[in-house]
């Protein structure tokens, strides 16, 4: 019966596509009907045409930032118990296949096609229409197919991030339906805001150069609700859960930083200044952050630790990223630190006094990072460094602030309420907790009947 | 004196690490086994290829104690163990001929405690 029930769906999956393609061709010009000009490229040429310096950089990010992904894999898997590794390696790898195929199907489309303020429009289903020719809005001298390319990494890593939070204790089908049901009506709508032609916050100005709002408040504000709603880890109450394998953690974090070069420098959608400022500004952060984390621990936890500096390197990188484009190198410095030390005060001190359970801090790091950087931008954004962005609280300018806040709270609320409609959804349908057995035994053993790690040969 | 023998569930651990303080039975060997009881294996399927019945890991306790020490101990591994339900586990008690303390050359009940 069950298998009876996924063959229709491969067959639906099958025949949609088939429609889509058989449909005639409509050609949308890409003309600038809605004349917004694009916060990371400089001003577009009379007629866009690809050059293949800028389109070689974003390509190879493209591949850059796919790397993050099982990079994100290792990162989370060395810090979850033995018996749950192969679990968090599966869910990220799953949803690198899952969402590269909604991408495909409708995400690109309700993202980024140009539609209302909330959502995109159903123009782009199936990426049709769209190849070599240049779309001015969404870089002028790349291809389009490459941008759709580029974006999908990011709508991959974004669920991926919120699979910390509830680590150890998600049953894999009610997982599945929840990234899918997540992607589709929180990631799509939320980077439509943001980056999509016509979405509102982008009509207010908002700057988010590589995702601050759409990847890491959307993902750590979803991951809050979920630790919260799926309740605390079996013994984690009683006694804290030992990473397993932390040099994988490690392992993880140097693909992570390596892909972030791609994330950042690659959302300049070109070769060109902003590039290699972000890239400058990406690594400087997150430098800036591990350092101040492995200080703070030395000061308040007697020794530097490896889990802590990797922890820093990442809550630096992901503050940088909606700044990356806009802020010189000496922000990114202050942005970092400042990002090490107010998630170091999440995850160590506000947490625990709380009582929910993130399992590998995703909101502790990725929200407060998140959100810290999107203001930052606010007080940081410099139009020395990128004329197509506005100048920050501290050059002058104290409304784009307001607007960094304003969107930045937004998302927080919305990202919250529509996941936990979604959980709520999941939770009456499949269950989404493993039963008490399961989890006691691991989610590699019951859930895809499989071992990390043998004793005997 | 008696070997202290038990098989327990790996979860288990914690619960009777901390029936066994409480009991004040302090020194204790721990390792990581492999067992197959009454409890059935999980089912692993690897490209395929499937290892039905499998061993299960399971945590051994060694504890050594004087005689007056056998009841409570055991009492204790029984309340943090026991979950009710089957792959619970074992305890064997064994009668331990010499006991002797590397570092001072005690023996017997002296070197147990």
């Amino acid at each position: 019966m069950r298998s009876l029930i996924l063959l229709c769906v491969c067959l639906f999956i099958l025949i949609t596509l088939g429609t889509v393609n058989a449909q005639p061709a409509v050609s949308y010009p890409a003309t600038d009907a809605h004349p917004i000009a694009t916060q990371t490229s400089p001003p577009p040429p009379a007629t866009p045409k690809v050059d293949t310096g800028d389109a070689t950089w974003v390509l190879i990010s493209a591949a850059l930032v796919m790397l993050m992904t099982p990079g994100l894999a290792f990162f989370y898997g060395g810090m979850v118990g033995r018996k749950n590794v192969l679990g968090i390696l599966m869910q990220c790898f799953i949803i690198l296949c899952l969402v590269s195929v909604l991408w495909v199907l409708f995400g690109y489309s309700l993202s980024f096609a140009p539609g209302k303020g909330f959502w995109g429009g159903f123009q782009w289903v199936g990426l049709k229409g769209i190849g070599f020719e240049p779309y001015t809005d969404y870089g002028p001298t790349i291809p389009h197919q490459l941008f759709a390319v580029f974006q999908m990494m990011f709508a991959i890593i974004t669920p991926a991030l919120i699979i910390g939070a509830f680590a150890e204790r998600m049953k894999f089908s009610a997982f599945l339906l929840f990234i899918v049901l997540w992607t589709t009506f929180v990631y799509t709508p939320i980077c439509h805001w943001v980056w999509g032609v016509g979405g509102w916050l982008k009509e207010m100005g908002v700057l988010d150069f590589a995702g601050g709002i759409v990847v890491h408040i959307s993902a750590g504000i979803t991951a809050l609700m979920t630790a919260i709603f799926i309740g605390k880890r079996n013994g984690a109450a009683k006694k804290a859960i030992l990473p397993h394998n932390l040099p994988f953690t490690v392992l993880g974090t140097g693909l992570l930083w390596f892909g972030w070069f791609g994330f950042n420098a690659g959302s300049a959608l070109g070769m060109n200044s902003v590039a290699v400022n972000a890239f400058l500004v990406t690594n400087t952060s997150g430098a800036a952050a591990g350092l101040t984390w492995a200080i703070i621990d030395w000061i308040f936890q007697e020794k530097p630790t490896m889990l802590g500096t990797a922890t820093g390197a990442v809550g630096g990188l992901a503050a940088i990223t909606p700044a990356a484009g806009f802020v010189d190198v000496f922000s990114a410095f202050v942005i970092g630190a400042v990002a090490s030390a107010i998630c170091y005060i999440a995850v160590t001190l506000v947490k625990p006094r709380l009582g929910y359970d993130d399992a590998l801090d995703v909101f502790g790091v990725h929200c407060i990072g998140g959100v810290w950087g999107v203001l930052a931008t606010g007080l940081f954004a410099s139009k020395a460094v990128n004329p197509a962005g506005a100048d920050g609280l501290f050059f002058g300018n104290p409304k784009l602030f307001l607007i960094q806040l304003t969107a930045a709270a937004v998302t927080l609320a919305y990202g919250f309420i529509a996941s936990l409609i979604i959980y709520k959804f999941v939770d009456l349908t499949l269950k989404v907790r493993v039963k008490e057995k399961d989890e006691l035994m691991g989610l590699d053993l019951t859930q895809h009947h499989e071992n990390a790690y043998t004793i005997l040969e | 004196m008696k070997l202290i023998i038990a098989i327990i569930k790996p979860d288990r651990l914690e619960a009777v690490k901390q029936e066994l303080y409480n009991a004040e039975v302090n020194l204790i060997t721990v390792s990581e086994v492999l067992g197959h009881g009454r409890q059935m294996g999980v089912t692993e399927i690897y490209r395929g290829v499937k290892e039905v019945g499998n061993l299960l890991r399971k945590i051994r306790l060694e504890i050594a104690v004087n005689e007056d020490f056998v009841e409570s101990t055991i009492s204790a591994i029984l309340r943090g163990a026991q979950t009710g339900q089957i792959g619970d586990g074992k305890i064997f008690v064994l009668d331990l001929v010499e006991c002797v303390r590397i570092r001072t050359e005690e023996r017997g009940g002296e070197a147990i405690g």
